[in-house]
């Protein structure tokens, strides 16, 4: 048999030259981002932007497939654990702090401090700086919230291809990574700014009631469907179907992932740029009870404010009691827990901390998935091994190797279907599966129940 | 109330524990182990060192777990039994009073007295502290040696590429694990070794191992005369019961292993042995004295619980089936698929062209019951094997409901089309699929798959 001749030297863990040559590409791009952000003159005029944007795109790719190529398909998580970026040491603070003060800044004082600091007219170099893809695709000039979307997009994507380099050896993985890649590009980036170009209303089709609210504040619908623009009653209807409709019937057929971790953009970023930092995401029992605290009373407390604001909209009946309980929402669970958290704390509680303990709509999908579905995670016999893999890695924090090990299939409200514990077990003991509903009720492989069980049958 | 003292804190041993608990909410129990604090997953030490998991992450319970269902721990290692006070002593003398003993103290690489087997940088890999001795050895480490071709072996290789150390990997037979797999499987092993730039030597064996002048490994000679340099030498030519200690400080019996019957006791009252250390006296039909695996351990310590509970239970532990990864090939095995057919077995063989997938199902040639099945790289379901296997289902009617027992994750390639055409091509006794795959599969409501006990 001839055999394909391979060296017997084996691959640097350390960064090689093509990774070194694709992180400088990467942060020449980063550069002309900061320089532009902190209002440095430099950068003007559209050759920034394309230049930019190669850095970051061609930097960011060159460095994510040369890292993952260089080895075998297979689950490498090499020095994960220890990394400083990725195991909260001063890289992983450094980064935290930084993505954390980003977002404070571009949230809450990025277009204030903007204006005051040379009146109305001015507009922020970083939106000049994207005028290019703006003026393409909207045919208008680029706005801080457009330039936060395309950030957003380029993350994702660039990441996602890191993703798809990753896990190229599982077809759920490929499929999953390129449904998320699409949802943020064509429904979360594209759609809206079409939408936008062809002067019809602000249209987000992948988010909606619970989690996106002003969807169904009543301000907001009004606006909406007065404005006489064509497709008003689409978008109104779009998201009243998807809430009452798609929203239970898909997660009935399919579980909580539909959503979470093919459609959603929070997971999206979640399972591309934040793949990296997974592991830390806490499998403590006070961390579960933490969790189930929280993301119910945000929902709770959403659907509060939801009724509220109805009823002083339509009967006055609170005499505008519901205004502050919304602008606390808005600022407390819509902006810092939702941006600012949710994405600064990556690399400290891992990439799902607003998925975990805050999202409404998790906590919808969730207790449809608990109680009323044909998902859940089947444990493979008598398999496992304990190693701990599942657990390490699942973003949401279920102790997953729990009912592995005791042969126990496994439906918690949380988990988003990402199939990484499938992906990582070493043994085959895990897969998400579809089934009829009445199998599902707990099913534990009693070792010695069953071995009673051959004893009794061979007698 | 003395407790029940079980030495030894892997997964024999806790199993124990945790099934006493079940049976009995009072009884005391005490778990000893020199080794660490609490129990963790031996199989997850190669996961440590490659940067996957903290040591914390290989504890399959949180610590909060064992105050909670009053699981005693104590570290120390033991050093003698005195089954006439039915006390043990520890090394430091202290003496401690047992209602009934467990040992389940696992297993200790083989060293098979190679010249300079105890030099430092030559080490085996089973316990936690052999993985501390590795990550020592392992710094400014540029080339290792591995002796001996087993499952070990083959992870201790993948260990040391993560850390861009060459390892050159000694292997006596001439097929990859050619004791237990057969040569085809074994070929493709082997390639994949390569792929992973492993400097894999078949058929070649360690001679002697030498030092340099700091008295540390500096190279090693193998059999054929090569000498190669290297700081670190791995030692995993298999593994033995880890009785030593016992042999000198007990009367417990031993041979290769400690002598237990059938339910696990040995010679003395009140002293029972599970897991990698036990030698069963006679073993049941078709298994070895001695198994020195995560399954059956964790199987002996729901026994040995049952026994000693007072619910006696002979020790029947079903098929035999076992796993592994081979670097990034993941493998499967259920029933028994000897390296070369068995009288009377013939065997069917299919292997995805150009891909790291095969499967193997051997049977009977007299009436085609299924005998055993390995799969490389597709995941099979336990329990329709199970099934398969204790109702001795013909080959053909198996090969027909395949698809049923596929395992793998949603979208992935499915072989059922290509393994059917392939036995169709060769046997005269013709298939066609009935069932499909997933959990709507008829085949698994049919087998009752979910309503098991």
């Amino acid at each position: 048999m001839l055999r394909e001749s391979h060296s017997i030297v084996p691959p640097d863990p350390k960064l090689d030259t093509i990774q070194r040559i694709g992180l400088s590409v990467l942060g020449i791009g980063l550069v002309l981002f900061l320089l532009a952000l902190f209002e440095q003159e430099i950068a003007t005029g559209s050759w920034v932007f394309y230049t930019m944007l190669f850095g970051i795109v061609a930097g960011g790719i060159t460095y994510s497939l040369r890292t993952h190529l260089k080895r075998p398909p297979g689950i490498h998580n090499n020095n994960l654990v220890k990394n400083t970026f990725t195991a909260v040491g001063a890289g992983g603070w450094l980064l935290g702090i930084i993505i954390t003060g980003f977002y404070t800044a571009y949230y809450f004082f990025y277009q204030e401090s903007a204006l005051t600091k040379a009146g109305t007219e001015y507009r922020p170099s970083i939106t000049q700086i994207f005028d290019p893809l703006s003026q393409l695709l909207r045919n208008s000039n680029a706005d801080i919230w457009f330039v936060y979307g395309a950030c957003y997009t380029i993350a994702v994507l660039i990441m996602g291809i890191k993703a798809l380099a990753k896990y190229r050896h599982s077809k759920y993985q490929i499929v999953r990574t390129c449904s998320i890649m699409f949802c943020q590009f064509g429904f979360a980036f594209i759609v809206p700014s079409i939408m936008e170009r062809l002067n019809q209303p602000y249209f987000l089709p992948n988010y909606f009631w619970p989690l996106e609210y002003k969807a169904l504040m009543p301000d907001k619908v009004e606006t909406l469907l007065s404005s006489g623009k064509s497709m008003a009653g689409f978008v109104f209807g779009w998201g009243i179907i998807m809430t009452l409709v798609a929203t239970p019937l898909l997660t009935y057929y399919f579980g909580k992932r539909w959503y979470c971790s093919w459609v959603c953009g929070c997971g999206g970023l979640a399972n591309t740029a934040g793949d990296s930092f997974r592991q830390l995401s806490n499998k403590s029992r006070t961390a579960w009870k933490i969790e189930r605290i929280m993301i119910y009373s945000i929902l709770i407390f959403v659907i509060i404010m939801t009724a509220m604001v109805w009823m002083d909209a339509w009967w006055g009946t609170l005499g505008g009691a519901s205004l502050p309980v919304r602008k606390v929402y808005g600022f407390l669970i819509g902006a810092t827990f939702s941006g600012v958290i949710g994405v600064g704390f990556y690399p400290l509680l891992g990439s799902r901390v607003w998925c975990r303990f805050g999202c409404p709509m998790a906590a919808v999908l969730g207790m449809i998935q608990k109680f009323k579905s044909r998902f859940r995670i089947t444990t493979n016999g008598a398999q496992c091994i304990s190693c701990g893999n599942c657990s390490t890695y699942c973003e949401m924090g279920i102790d997953v190797r729990w009912y592995a090990q005791r042969g126990q299939d496994i439906k918690r409200a949380s988990c988003v279907g990402c199939g990484i514990c499938s992906a990582v077990c070493p043994r085959g003991v895990l897969s998400l599966e579809n089934g009829p509903t009445e199998q599902r009720e707990e099913y534990t492989m009693d070792l010695l129940g069953s071995a009673k069980a051959r004893k009794l049958e061979k007698k | 109330m003395q407790p029940i003292i079980i030495i030894g804190n892997g997964i024999a041993g806790v199993t124990a524990a945790r099934e006493v608990r079940k049976l009995d909410s009072q009884v005391p129990i005490l778990i000893i182990s020199g080794e660490t604090d609490y129990h963790f997953s031996r199989t997850a030490l190669m996961y440590i060192f490659m940067g996957h998991m903290k040591f914390k992450h290989t504890q399959p319970y949180e610590d909060h777990f064992w105050k909670e269902n009053k699981l005693d721990l104590k570290r120390a290692w033991v050093e003698k039994i005195d089954h006439h006070s039915n006390s043990i002593i520890l090394q430091g003398g202290e003496k401690l009073g047992y209602s009934h003993l467990i040992l389940a103290v696992g297993s200790t690489p083989n060293k098979f007295g190679w010249p300079g087997q105890d030099l430092p940088g030559v080490q085996g890999l089973y316990s936690k502290q052999d993985l501390d001795e590795l990550e020592k050895n392992a710094v400014g480490a540029k080339h290792a040696v591995i002796a001996g071709g087993g499952l070990i072996g083959i992870e201790m290789a993948e260990m040391l590429i993560t850390r861009g150390i060459g390892v050159s990997f000694l292997v006596r037979e001439k097929n990859f694990w050619g004791s237990v797999i057969p040569e085809e499987e074994a070929m493709m092993i082997e390639d994949h070794i390569h792929e992973h730039h492993v400097d894999l030597r078949m058929g070649d064996e360690l001679d002697s191992i030498h030092a340099g002048d700091d008295g540390k490994v500096s190279h090693i000679v193998t059999k054929a005369g090569e000498k190669i340099e290297c700081s670190i030498v791995g030692l995993t030519a298999g593994v033995r019961p880890n009785i030593d200690w016992i042999k000198e400080g007990s009367e417990v019996e031993t041979d290769r292993g400690i002598l237990v019957d059938n339910h696990f006791r040995t010679n003395l009252p009140n002293v029972w042995s599970i897991g990698d250390c036990a030698q069963l006296r006679t073993p049941p039909k078709g298994r070895r004295p001695i198994e020195a695996v995560w399954y059956v351990g964790k199987l002996q310590g729901a026994f040995v619980a049952a026994n000693i509970c007072g619910d006696p239970q002979d020790y029947n532990p079903g098929i035999w089936w076992n796993s592994a990864k081979f670097f990034d090939i993941e493998y499967q095995t259920y029933g028994t698929v000897m390296p070369d057919p068995q009288d009377g077995e013939k065997t069917f063989f299919w292997k995805a062209p150009d891909k790291h997938i095969t499967i193997r199902i051997n049977y009977r040639e007299n009436d085609l019951a299924v005998t055993g099945v390995n799969v490389f790289g597709i995941r099979h379901r336990h329990q329709v094997w199970e099934k398969w296997l204790s109702d001795e289902a013909k080959i053909t009617d198996v090969l027909s409901q395949l698809a049923g027992a596929n395992f793998d994750p949603e979208f992935f390639n499915q072989y059922e089309d290509e393994i059917i055409a392939h036995w169709n091509h060769d046997n005269s006794e013709q298939v066609t699929k009935t069932v499909g795959k997933g959990l709507f599969s008829t085949l698994l409501t049919k087998i009752n798959l979910f309503k098991a006990n």
